[in-house]
């Protein structure tokens, strides 16, 4: 009978109710992309590909790995990432 | 079973001419009926029965309905059971409810009915009412509605994260203001979900007292504090008192919440021991309320347009009631109101400052420690810049009591003894840089303006410790003056 789902809105509602992606940036210069890679199979050549793409233009890439693609990452891995990168590419299948 | 829905405007189910009877197996005055349904459904007249509980109740008798949902009794109004009604011509024309064989006889139409049964019997509490299920059943079944916007969550969204995810909370868990919690708290106020408070700032934005009663669940109130958490915010809301710029300050203010009066007592409010500290419901979560409702509706957060360099624990709430005593008058009466009139009063405050003294025993000696603790509000150099709230404890309170010192002589005492040397606090004085233009020198100044000096009693009946709370720097006509407001429903 009670619908735990919907919650009154307690602000102004001058923003959307749904949560936005944060803005992506114009261009990538002076940033720092992270590729995660989740340990998926074959999940590295993709990734590695898109690794020789950025080098070439001069863009700083650092790489970072999942222990397993079958839980999320670990906390200590998500705040490295946060710490280090200006975005994150990170492959999802295989 | 579930049951078809069915359109307020026609609550009786499509029937035109008829009987309906609503019961409850837990009921004894319904099982006592039961042998009589069969009667009713045997009738030339159409006949429906809703059993709130049992499906089993009344078994075999057409017209019956198990109302698992409870959208029949909720849109037939009923507040006890059992409950007979004829319609006729698509309308009610009779009811009664509970047992009473005289009354049965005349609904229903049928003499004799019931004639072995006792002549009366009351009844029971309809399952509509139980505690908790008349919410639910006005949101679900339609008379409560909101203007605030529905936020719906992801079906593996815990709601207290959902909160902290969409920006809501002061940094601790809200409580997820559900549409249920909401009709509750507005229940705790008289007024109208869609009366506008006023703008509250930085945003401008208009706030409903919806808005507040939704702010007020998330910050722990309980509906009967929300008399109190209207005035706290409409008190912000008074021109004099600069809620914006409270907000916005590089300094360290946020609007203490002094409630006194009748009101804070019924509910509870902590004015003794630990007055200022944690434990006390109604304390923290008035206070809270206020702050939330400046961060949610007024869109005032701490990094945005909130740039307080330190800030200070009582933007998360701080608020206390005054434990007042007919020896002393109380902060309302000080600031106009009549005896017994329960208000809040705002002051905007930065943090608690003991007063350490446990030898003064005369007035004097003890106005002078309150006077040479005060003096350091701000800095001891600046004068006319911040007011000061000054709490003063029981134990303390009876040293002037006792000398038969009113709280007005005591004030006066203090403006006198705060009348300072310029000469000792003109910049490069002491070797300190910081301090009033050199052209004061050789003048006397006041170190608060007139009206700068708030004394209210609390705190727990030992120890000889008081406090001040040092105002914003910018007090006054330039700044923030405290304001009080009535509670009135």
């Amino acid at each position: 009978m009670n619908d735990p789902g919907i919650l009154l809105d307690p602000t102004a509602e001058r923003s959307p109710a749904a949560r936005t992606l944060l803005a992506r940036p114009a261009a990538l210069d002076g940033l720092t992309v992270g590729i995660l890679d989740i340990s998926k199979a074959r999940g590295n050549v993709f990734l590695d590909r898109v690794d020789e793409l950025l080098q070439a233009r001069g863009i700083a890439v650092k790489r970072y790995r999942k222990p397993t693609f079958t839980r999320p990452a670990p906390t200590s891995l998500t705040q490295t990432i946060a710490a280090e990168c200006d975005l994150v590419v990170e492959g999802l299948a295989d | 079973m579930s049951t078809p829905s069915i359109q307020t405007s026609d609550p009786f189910g499509a029937m035109t001419d008829g009987l309906i009877v609503v019961a409850k197996r837990e009921c004894p005055t319904c099982v006592l009926v039961e042998p009589l349904l069969s009667r009713l459904a045997a009738g030339s007249a159409a006949f429906r029965l809703f059993s709130q509980d049992d499906p089993d109740y009344g078994a075999g008798i057409a017209g019956s309905v198990h109302d698992a949902s409870l959208e029949h009794s909720y849109r037939l109004d009923v507040e006890i059971v059992p409950t007979l009604i004829r319609v006729e011509g698509g309308k009610e024309v009779a009811r009664t409810y509970g047992w009473d064989r005289v009354d049965w006889q005349r609904v229903s139409g049928i003499d004799g009915l019931g004639k072995d049964l006792p002549a009366l019997r009351p009844g029971c509490g309809s399952l509509t009412l139980e505690p908790g299920i008349a919410e639910r059943l006005a949101i679900r079944f339609g008379k409560a509605r909101f203007q605030s916007r529905q936020v719906a969550l992801g079906d593996a969204e815990d709601p207290l994260e959902a909160c902290f995810d969409r920006g809501w909370t002061d940094g601790l868990p809200v409580v997820p203001p559900t549409p249920e919690r909401v009709l509750r708290m507005l229940a705790g106020t008289t007024r109208s979900p869609d009366e506008i408070l006023g703008s509250i700032p930085p945003d401008l934005a208009p706030c409903t007292v919806e808005k507040v009663a939704i702010n007020a669940v998330m910050a722990g109130c309980k509906p009967e504090y929300m008399p109190i958490v209207l005035a706290a915010v409409e008190a912000a809301l008074i021109d004099e008192f600069g809620m914006h710029g409270i907000l916005c300050t590089t300094m360290f203010c946020g609007p203490v919440v002094i409630a006194n009066g009748p009101v804070s007592r019924a509910i509870g409010m902590n004015s003794g021991t630990n007055a200022l500290g944690q434990g006390n419901r109604a304390n923290a979560s008035i206070g809270r309320a206020l702050q939330l409702v400046i961060r949610n509706v007024g869109g005032g957060r701490p990094g945005e347009i909130d740039r307080s360099a330190l800030g200070t624990p009582g933007k998360y709430t701080f608020c206390f009631a005054e434990a007042e005593d007919s020896d002393w008058a109380p902060l309302s009466v000080e600031r106009g109101f009549a005896p017994g009139t329960s208000t809040v009063t705002l002051f905007a405050g930065e943090g608690v400052q003991g007063i350490v003294d446990q030898k003064s025993r005369t007035p004097e000696s003890l106005a002078r420690t309150f006077a040479a603790c005060m003096r350091v509000v701000d800095h001891p150099k600046l004068a006319m810049a911040g007011d000061a709230l000054l709490i003063v404890s029981p134990e303390h309170a009876r040293v002037f009591i006792d000398a038969g010192w009113s709280k007005a002589r005591l004030l006066q005492e203090l403006v006198d003894l705060l009348k300072l040397p310029a000469d000792d606090m003109v910049m490069g004085a002491g070797g300190i840089t910081e301090g009033l233009p050199p052209s004061m020198a050789g003048t006397t100044v006041s170190k608060f303006r007139p009206g700068g000096i708030l004394i209210v009693r609390a705190g727990g009946t030992a120890g000889l410790f008081s406090a001040v709370v040092a105002g914003w720097a910018a007090s006054g006509a330039v700044g923030s003056t405290p304001v009080t407001q009535e509670i009135t429903a």
